[in-house]
């Protein structure tokens, strides 16, 4: 039995890393988990894109839950993203609001009609202050935020068919649910 | 030559060295040299969100630009270092910060070492005593060989 026992250790530590390489193929090292979830979303008021006279506000978007997708030209897994939210957005059964984050206007603009524009509302933080009270630290990220303003759901990263089908549907559908007692 | 050489390179490559710094580090209109200090201080033992093995200090990263700045205005609004550091807190989570805050899901974190550590003597000290008594229990003879002559078995085999 003694003389087994460093092989015990051995298979132990075997074990243990194996159980590591597991846990980091299932968990995304980068993504950090949003201290907002489920807290009212930041306060803010934001110009159009399109119309940058018009201002955009929280309050302006109460009543109806929305997507909240932060998206750059600059940013290239937003290219790999877009083509699901053009093909997703409608039937999502919430407002999509895209969110440009530290992008020249002109820039925002090109990549939009170039890609297309899947968004109801779009709102543009060139200075990108507006996004540190959101947490944002990269694009494409994506807050689902409920009548009252409340954010429920947060992706970091790109929006696959995958996720939006396990996590995002969900999401929506359990807003919906509350919705309707 | 040889020495002359490595001269030149040893020139080159300090001054990139000083070119890469000079990128991450934008000047600042700092109000003294104390806050200048205070700020370099703070922004070393935060962590930037989107590249997580560089400080705040050091990152070269959009974001890391952007809380720099934004730490820099909420200095020049008085806040105190705490103040700053929870204000990133509630924004990018525990992540921010390099020196983990105690509180129930952080105990394995801080307790886990002085955890094993005591398994471990634990273990040890079962060991010892298992051993000398297993000595007292054979009766050895002084030249480690028990009264039939054979070699006694103490279990060190390994």
């Amino acid at each position: 039995m003694n003389r087994l026992l460093p092989f015990f250790g051995f298979m132990l530590l075997v074990v243990l890393f194996g159980f590591g390489i597991w846990w980091n193929t299932q968990h995304d090292q980068s993504a950090i988990p949003s201290p907002l979830l489920n807290k009212p979303a930041p306060a803010f008021v934001l110009p159009k894109l399109y119309e940058p006279t018009q201002t955009v506000s929280k309050a302006d978007l109460l009543g109806k839950p929305y997507l909240l997708n932060v998206f750059a030209s600059w940013c290239v897994e937003c290219g790999a993203e877009h083509p699901v939210l053009e093909a997703e957005g409608t039937s999502l059964g919430v407002q999509l609001v895209g969110y440009n984050y530290k992008d020249a206007p002109a820039d925002a603009k090109r990549w939009l009609a170039e890609h297309g524009n899947p968004y109801n509302v779009l709102i543009a933080d060139e200075p990108g202050n507006t996004a540190i009270d959101f947490g944002v630290y990269g694009a494409p990220e994506s807050f689902l935020i409920d009548a009252k303003g409340v954010i429920r759901y947060k992706h970091i990263g790109p929006l696959t068919p995958d996720v939006v089908a396990s996590e995002l549907k969900p999401a929506i559908a359990a807003l919906s649910r509350e919705a309707q007692p | 030559m040889m020495r002359a050489f490595l001269h030149v390179l040893l020139m080159a490559l300090l001054a990139f060295a000083g070119v890469t710094h000079a990128q991450a580090i934008e000047p600042m209109p700092f109000a003294d040299h104390a806050q200048e200090l205070r700020f370099q201080h703070l922004t070393q033992q935060l962590r930037c969100p989107m590249c997580q093995n560089e400080t705040l200090a050091d990152s070269n990263a959009p974001i890391a630009r952007d809380l720099r700045n934004q730490i820099f205005q909420l200095m020049q609004q008085g806040k105190s270092d705490d103040e700053i550091r929870q204000y990133l807190v509630d924004r990018y989570s525990d992540y921010v910060l390099y020196d983990p805050p105690l509180k129930p899901g952080t105990w394995l974190l801080w307790f886990g070492p002085l955890l094993i550590l005591c398994g471990g003597a634990g273990g040890v000290l079962v060991a010892i005593r298992k051993r000398s008594r297993a000595e007292s229990a054979s009766s050895l003879s002084a030249d480690g060989m028990s009264a039939d002559n054979t070699p006694t078995d103490n279990r060190d085999d390994w």
